[in-house]
């Protein structure tokens, strides 16, 4: 058999593809170390568009949009994580139960809704109950869409972990609880890490939603960064979307990185 | 004597399927006792019933006379050494034999020394600052004994704890787990499939098959006065001839056999009839004035003996072998020759 690299324009398709991918986030890197004002024109290398960033006219309101952003995303992934964490649970070591097809399906379902029908949807639901949209309702709302990314990894890592060493602590004369806490979590530990961090950084770049159950004056820092960019792209963007960008490159690495030692460590 | 687990009546259904359907057992306090059946007959099923992992559907399982059928397993006092040893992958050597001793709040100095000692037990102190997967399976199997041991559980429960090590180290470990059960005194409930494993190291073994106990005794009473067919074809080797009894007596039966000589011989059957009879390979002489005739059809070579195939005049299969000594004779294929039965060496089956 002929290996891929040997079909007729795979090494143009390749490139094209890589170049769709890849170039306009070059471009964005790059054009954040220009000197000059233009986005197009490159006047030389300067940092001076991090330091605006920090300093420049729109540093307090980025400030606390990053504020926000961050703090949301921490407690929406611990929330979803603990709800993942049970979820998984239930599905892999509850044994059969009514309605095991039906949770699967409600688990994994808002990977597959339209972000839009969820956003309009939420903002209905939240105006509804009389909810006043603002810090908590994004919360709320990123808590719900966090839970599938972070049910993914710790499902994955529990179906590998066999039931004998739950058994075995049970054996030894350790409670459910006991079993829980000494054996099957520091196991579980690498999928919950990697199933945080998928949420964290999947609440963190949320724009949709967040747009919709944000209220007035609330930002994050899609939505500020979404503001600033109508009345015009200026390359202090370009800085601190490259910001975001290495900050979400960390934390996907890191995940990877928790899941494959997890994997290697495992028996 | 001390009855350190009984079983009444147990039966596990799963669905549809029955694992156990009724089984009734006594295990003697301070024995090796072995349940011993082919793959699916049930005995993974019965230890985790003991366990605790699996409730019973019906009977009672007792331990030293209470009913532990409704207690949780973390408060039966049995511990066991998994047939995988699931040894606990995140704590080094040394912690995991403390685990049960920890659990039982045994303080640190305490339980360290004691899994310490119980290392020592299994030969592998050198070895305690290690992780599991830093261990061979050989080494692992210890530690998971001696995890097992530390807390001085009223019995041990094994679940084929040997049938991942190969065949050396499998017959080392043998000798090594019957002895640790006399030092330690404490009640071994080991199953297995593997009869030789079975033979050489229990007090008492129950043969199991199809979710039911076919015999219970020493590996001599199974071995030569097997009560059914089941038993004698399971329990090593058996040869299988159907023959006519015409009286049977406490325990003994006078039959014909094929050839039409007359035998008397010790009987699991009760009533008269055809039935089987069993006839150890190994408790046969070649000789011209034997009860039986057959024609040799091939020799094999084992080593330290030698088996011959032959069919009995009436078209039956029958093995006999001899020993591989200088000065045996050794028929050719072809040849005619008389067997002869020991004293003892038949045992008329019920079924
Ligand atoms: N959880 C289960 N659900 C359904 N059937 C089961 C379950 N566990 C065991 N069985 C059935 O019960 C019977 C006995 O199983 P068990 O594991 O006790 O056999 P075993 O004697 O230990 O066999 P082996 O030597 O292969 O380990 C088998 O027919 C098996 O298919
Ligand atoms: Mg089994």
């Amino acid at each position: 058999m002929k290996g891929v690299r040997h079909y007729p324009g795979f090494l143009a398709i390749t490139l094209v593809c890589l170049a769709v991918l890849y170039v306009p986030l070059l471009v964005v890197a790059v054009y954040s170390f220009n000197a000059s004002t233009s986005i197009t024109k490159w006047g030389g290398f300067s940092l001076r568009w991090y330091v605006d960033v920090f300093t420049g006219p729109e540093a307090e309101r980025f400030g606390l949009a990053t504020w926000n952003s961050l703090t949301i995303a921490l407690i929406a992934a611990s929330i979803a994580t603990a709800v993942a964490m049970s979820a998984a649970l239930a599905m892999i070591r509850g044994g059969r139960f009514r309605g095991r097809g039906a949770s699967y399906a409600l688990i994994n379902l808002p990977l597959m809704v339209p972000e839009m029908v969820v956003a309009v949807a939420t903002l209905i639901f939240f105006t509804t109950i009389g909810l006043t949209t603002g810090y908590l309702t994004i919360v709320l709302a990123h808590i719900t869409f966090c839970i599938p990314f972070a049910y993914l990894p710790i499902a994955a890592r529990l179906s590998g972990i066999e039931d004998s060493y739950e058994q075995a602590a049970r054996d030894l004369y350790a409670t459910r609880w006991q079993a829980f806490r000494l054996v099957l979590l520091p196991l579980l530990g690498p999928g919950l890490m990697s199933g945080w961090l998928l949420a964290f950084i999947i609440s963190l770049d949320d724009f949709i939603i967040t747009n919709f159950v944000k209220g007035a004056g609330m930002e994050t820092l899609p939505t500020a960064i979404f503001g600033s960019v109508k009345q015009g792209i200026k390359p202090n963007i370009m800085a601190i979307s490259s910001l975001m960008l290495l900050v979400s490159i960390l934390f996907v690495s890191l995940s990877y990185i928790i899941n494959r030692r997890g994997r290697r460590a495992a028996p | 004597m001390d009855v350190a687990v009984s079983i009444r009546n147990a039966v596990k259904r799963y669905g549809a399927t029955t694992a156990l359907a009724g089984v009734s057992l006594d295990i003697t306090n301070n024995a090796f006792f072995t349940l011993l059946g082919p793959s699916g007959c049930g005995k993974t099923t019965l230890l985790r019933m003991i366990a605790g992992f699996e409730a019973a559907s019906e009977g009672e399982i007792l331990l030293f006379g209470q009913n532990i059928v409704d207690l949780e397993p973390h408060l039966r006092p049995v511990n066991t050494v998994f047939q995988n040893y699931a040894l606990f992958p995140h704590m080094s050597v040394i912690d995991n034999v403390a685990f049960g001793l920890r659990m039982k709040g045994v303080e640190i100095a305490a339980r360290r020394a004691k899994a310490g000692r119980m290392l020592e037990l299994v030969h592998l102190s050198a070895l305690a600052d290690r992780l599991p997967s830093q261990l061979s399976g050989g080494q692992q199997q210890r530690v998971a004994l001696a995890r097992a041991l530390a807390p001085e559980p009223k019995v041990l429960l094994l679940d084929e704890p040997l049938s991942a090590l190969d065949l050396k180290l499998r017959q080392a470990m043998r000798v090594e787990l019957k002895q640790l059960q006399e030092e330690t005194g404490i009640t071994f409930l080991f199953v297995t499939h593997d009869q030789d494993e079975a033979l050489a190291m229990s007090d008492r073994i129950a043969v199991m098959s199809q979710g039911l106990v076919q015999q219970v005794g020493t590996a001599r009473d199974i071995y030569e006065v097997p009560v059914n067919r089941f038993v004698a074809e399971f329990i090593g080797e058996t040869n299988l001839i159907d023959v006519e009894v015409t009286r049977v007596s406490d325990g003994m039966a006078d039959l014909v056999l094929p050839s039409g000589q007359r035998l008397r011989c010790s009987s699991a059957a009760t009533a008269t009839g055809r039935h089987a009879l069993s006839i150890r390979p190994e408790r046969v002489t070649v000789t011209p004035d034997g009860q039986l005739t057959a024609t040799v059809e091939r020799v094999v070579y084992m080593g330290s003996d030698l088996r011959l195939l032959t069919r009995l005049e009436g078209g039956r299969e029958f093995t006999v072998r001899i020993q591989n000594a200088a000065r045996t004779a050794v028929p050719e294929p072809g040849a005619r020759i008389g067997l002869k039965l020991e004293e003892g060496a038949a045992r008329l089956l019920a079924d």
